[in-house]
C-alpha cells in the first residue's frame, strides 16, 4: 500500500483498477510486465514499426515534390531507422531480458542512441539527438495511439492515471467506465480538473511521480475530497473508503434537494446560475442540478479526437440538440477557442514557441475565415430554436471585436441571400479574459451586448503565471489584488453601459469567491454543473449586505495572502457547513 | 591449404579513412553510407577504434558519432569486398558526402 498526496480538484471517492495513459510528450516510466506478456509486447513493437513506416509513406506521398529537400532528407533518415532490423532487435531484446512494456523499451533504446549524440562536443552533431527523439515519438505515437483506441472501447470500470491529460485524450473518455482521474502534473484549473468536475468524477492532480508508482491494473483509491491517492490499499483501508464513499453520496443527494428552491440571497436578491458545458450530453446535467441555462458552451469538442474538420451540418446538429434541451433558457455559444494547448499545436509543422501568447482562440479564427464562417453559420441557423447568444473568446482590442462582428454580418447576408432563417437580433458578447480587454472594457462595452469574465485566463495573463506549471502554480491566484482590480473595473464599466456581465471562470464555483463576486456586483454566475447546488446553497445563506461589506474590505487589502485568508475565514463564518 | 588462404585474402578488404566534411558523419551522410553499403553482398563493418558496428545499419552507424577529423576503419568481407571498400572510400574522401568542404549545412 502506498499513499500519495496531491491537490483535490474534483470531489468524490472512487475505487478501481488503474488504466495508465502515457503520452509521447513525456518520459515513459519503467513498468514491468509478467514474463508471459513479453510476446505480446514484442508483437506490439513489430506492429508499431510497421504502422510507422506506413504512416511515413503516406506523409511522403502527401508531400509529393512540394516539400523542401531538407524535409525529404529527414523523412528518408526516419525511414532508414524504422526499417533497421538491428534497431528493432535491440528493442525487443530489452523487452525479453527485462520484462518491460513496449513503450518503455522503445523509449529507453532510442534515448540511449540519442545520448551518443548529446555527449559529443560538436554542436551540430549533438543537435542531431533531436532527430532521434523524433523517431522515438513517431514509434510511441503508434504504440499509444492504439491504446487510445482501447480507451474508446472500455468494457470495465477504471480510474485513469497519467502524467497529464490533454483535451485530445479526455475527449475519448467514456463516462460509464472512467470513474476517476489522477495525474502527476496539473493544478486546480488544469484541463484534467475541469473535465473531471464537468463529468462529476473524483480527481486528484499534482501527485508528482504517481505514474512511476502505479502499474496498469493496480487497485487505486482516488479521494477527490482530501486530495489523496492510495495505490494497492489493504483490506481495512478499502472497507473504510467504501463506508466513506457511501456517506459522501448521501450528502450529495441532500444538496440535490435544493434544486427546486430559488437562487436568491437571504435579503431577496436574485442570482442567476448557469452551467459551463463542453459536450451536448452535459446539457441534461445542468438541468438536473437546477441550472437556468448555459453561460459557456465550449465548442472545441467538435474538433477533438477526429482527423477531419466538422462540417456545418454536424455543428448545427450539436448546437441544435443543446438549444432544444434548454427551450426558452439562454445558451451562450462560445466560438472556437482553439490553439495554445488545444488542437492546433499538434497539427503544426513547427509548434509555436509561446503558444499562450500566439495564434490561439479568436486570433486563430480570424486567420482561418472558412472555418470561422462555417461555425457562425451553424450557430446562426440554431438561433431560431431558442435564445442563443454568441460569445467571442480572448478579445484583446476593439479592432478584433469589430472584425469578428463584421464577419458575422457577412455570414448573415449570405444566409439572407439563401433565404435561410436565423435570429437577426441575437446577442453578441465577448469574454473578458485579458488585461487589455479589462482595461478597455468601457470601449468594448459599446460594441458588445454582454461581458463574461474568464477568470482563469485573466489571472494567468495578469500575473504572468502558467497555471499548469507546478513550479510557479502557487503564484496563480484570482485573489491577487491586481486581478481583483481588473474584475472590478470590468463590472463597473459594464454597469455604466448597462450591459450584462457574468463570471464564467473557476472562481464562480468556489464558495469563498462567490461572496466576493456578489459584493462586486455580479448577479450571474456560470459554473461547472455539478457545483450548482453547492453554490446555490452559498447564495441562499448570505445577504448582499454581507457580500458588499466583504468586497469593500478586500479591495482595501494589498496582498494576495491577506485577501485569500480573509475570504476563507469570512466564508467559514457565514457558511460553516460548506467547509 | 594454400589455395584456401588465397581465396580468403581476396574476400577481405579494408581501409582507414578520415571524416572530411565539416559537420561530421551526421544522420544524412550516415544514411548515404548505409544505402551505398547495402548495395553490396559482402558484410561491412566500421570501427572508430572503440566500437565496431554494422555498416549496413543506420542505427549502429549513428552511434559512431564521427565528428570532423575522426578516423574510421572500414572492413568488408565477402565476394565484392574490394569494390565495396573502394566505393565507400570514394564517398567519404573524394567527394565527402556531397557536402561543401566549409560552412555548416
Amino acid at each position: 500500500m502506498e499513499i500519495k498526496k496531491g491537490i483535490a480538484v474534483s470531489p468524490g471517492v472512487s475505487i478501481g483498477k488503474s488504466l495508465i495513459v502515457d503520452s509521447e510528450d513525456y518520459r515513459i516510466p519503467r513498468r514491468e510486465i509478467e514474463s508471459s506478456q513479453r510476446i505480446l509486447e514484442i508483437q506490439r513493437v513489430r506492429n508499431a514499426f510497421r504502422d510507422a513506416v506506413e504512416e511515413l509513406n503516406q506523409l511522403e506521398a502527401g508531400q509529393g515534390q512540394a516539400g523542401s529537400k531538407q524535409i525529404r532528407d529527414i523523412f528518408a533518415v526516419h525511414m532508414r531507422f524504422l526499417r533497421d532490423r538491428s534497431l528493432r532487435r535491440r528493442i525487443t531484446d530489452v523487452i525479453h531480458a527485462e520484462s518491460v512494456t513496449a513503450e518503455y523499451a522503445v523509449s529507453t533504446v532510442l534515448r540511449e542512441i540519442a545520448a551518443h549524440f548529446t555527449d559529443v562536443k560538436d554542436a551540430y552533431i549533438s543537435e542531431r539527438a533531436a532527430d532521434i527523439y523524433d523517431i522515438e515519438r513517431r514509434l510511441l505515437r503508434q504504440l499509444l495511439g492504439t491504446k487510445r483506441e482501447d480507451i474508446l472501447h472500455l468494457r470495465e470500470e477504471v480510474v485513469v492515471v497519467a502524467r497529464e491529460l490533454s483535451p485530445m485524450q479526455t475527449a475519448g473518455f467514456n463516462r460509464d467506465y472512467v470513474k476517476g482521474m489522477a495525474t502527476d502534473a496539473g493544478g486546480r484549473t488544469s484541463h484534467t480538473a475541469i473535465v473531471a468536475r464537468s463529468l462529476g468524477i473524483p480527481a486528484v492532480v499534482a501527485l508528482e511521480d504517481l505514474t512511476e508508482v502505479v502499474r496498469g491494473g493496480d487497485l487505486v483509491i482516488i479521494d477527490g475530497n482530501r486530495g489523496i491517492v492510495i495505490v494497492n490499499p489493504d483490506e481495512e483501508t478499502i472497507r473504510q473508503y467504501e463506508v466513506y464513499s457511501r456517506e459522501f453520496v448521501a450528502l450529495e443527494h441532500k444538496l440535490d434537494g435544493i434544486r427546486e428552491k430559488p437562487s436568491v440571497t437571504r435579503d431577496g436578491v436574485r442570482v442567476r446560475l448557469l452551467g459551463n458545458i463542453e459536450f451536448p450530453d452535459e446539457a441534461q446535467v445542468v438541468l438536473q442540478k437546477g441550472g437556468e441555462g448555459v453561460g459557456l458552451y465550449r465548442t472545441e469538442f467538435l474538433y477533438l479526437n477526429r482527423p477531419t474538420e466538422p462540417v456545418e451540418q454536424e455543428q448545427y446538429e450539436a448546437y441544435a440538440e443543446t438549444v432544444r434541451v434548454f427551450k426558452d433558457k439562454p445558451v451562450i455559444i462560445r466560438t472556437f477557442d482553439l490553439g495554445a494547448d488545444k488542437y492546433t499545436q499538434s497539427r503544426r509543422v513547427a509548434p509555436e514557441p509561446n503558444p499562450f501568447l500566439g495564434l490561439r482562440s479568436i486570433r486563430f479564427c480570424l486567420q482561418n475565415l472558412t472555418m470561422f464562417k462555417t461555425q457562425l453559420r451553424a450557430i446562426l441557423r440554431a438561433s431560431v430554436l431558442g435564445p442563443v447568444k454568441i460569445m467571442f473568446p480572448l478579445i484583446t482590442n476593439i479592432q478584433e471585436l469589430m472584425q469578428a462582428k463584421m464577419i458575422l454580418h457577412d455570414v448573415m447576408e449570405d444566409l439572407d441571400e439563401e433565404g435561410i432563417a436565423y435570429n437577426r437580433d441575437l446577442d453578441v458578447g465577448i469574454m473578458v479574459e485579458t488585461p487589455s480587454a479589462a482595461l478597455t472594457a468601457s470601449t468594448l462595452a459599446r460594441d458588445a451586448d454582454f461581458f463574461s469574465i474568464g477568470t482563469n485566463d485573466l489571472t494567468q495573463y495578469t500575473l504572468a503565471v502558467d497555471r499548469g506549471n507546478e513550479l510557479v502554480s502557487t503564484l496563480y491566484s484570482a485573489a491577487d489584488p491586481a486581478v481583483l482590480r481588473l474584475i472590478r473595473t470590468v463590472i463597473q464599466d459594464a454597469h455604466k453601459t448597462q450591459i450584462d456581465v457574468s463570471v464564467c471562470g473557476e472562481t464562480a464555483s468556489e464558495p469563498e469567491y462567490v461572496m466576493l463576486l456578489l459584493g462586486l456586483g455580479i448577479r450571474t454566475l456560470s459554473l461547472t454543473p455539478p457545483m450548482i447546488p453547492e453554490i446555490k446553497q452559498v447564495i441562499r445563506s448570505v445577504t448582499i449586505e454581507d457580500c458588499n461589506h466583504l468586497a469593500r474590505e478586500v479591495l482595501a487589502m494589498n496582498s494576495e495572502r491577506q485577501i485569500s485568508g480573509y475570504l476563507r475565514s469570512a466564508a467559514r463564518k457565514i457558511l460553516p457547513e460548506a467547509f | 591449404m594454400l589455395t584456401g588462404e588465397e581465396v580468403l585474402e581476396k574476400l577481405v578488404s579494408q581501409t582507414t579513412v578520415e571524416i572530411r566534411n565539416p559537420n561530421g558523419l551526421h544522420l544524412r551522410p550516415a544514411m548515404q553510407f548505409v544505402d551505398l553499403a547495402s548495395q553490396f553482398d559482402c558484410e561491412i563493418s566500421v570501427s572508430n577504434g572503440q566500437i565496431t558496428v554494422d555498416g549496413k545499419s543506420i542505427m549502429q552507424m549513428s552511434t559512431l558519432v564521427a565528428t570532423y577529423g575522426t578516423r574510421l576503419q572500414v572492413r568488408a568481407e565477402g565476394p565484392d569486398a574490394e569494390k565495396a571498400v573502394e566505393t565507400l572510400r570514394d564517398l567519404m574522401e573524394t567527394s565527402p558526402f556531397g557536402e561543401p568542404p566549409e560552412g555548416k549545412a
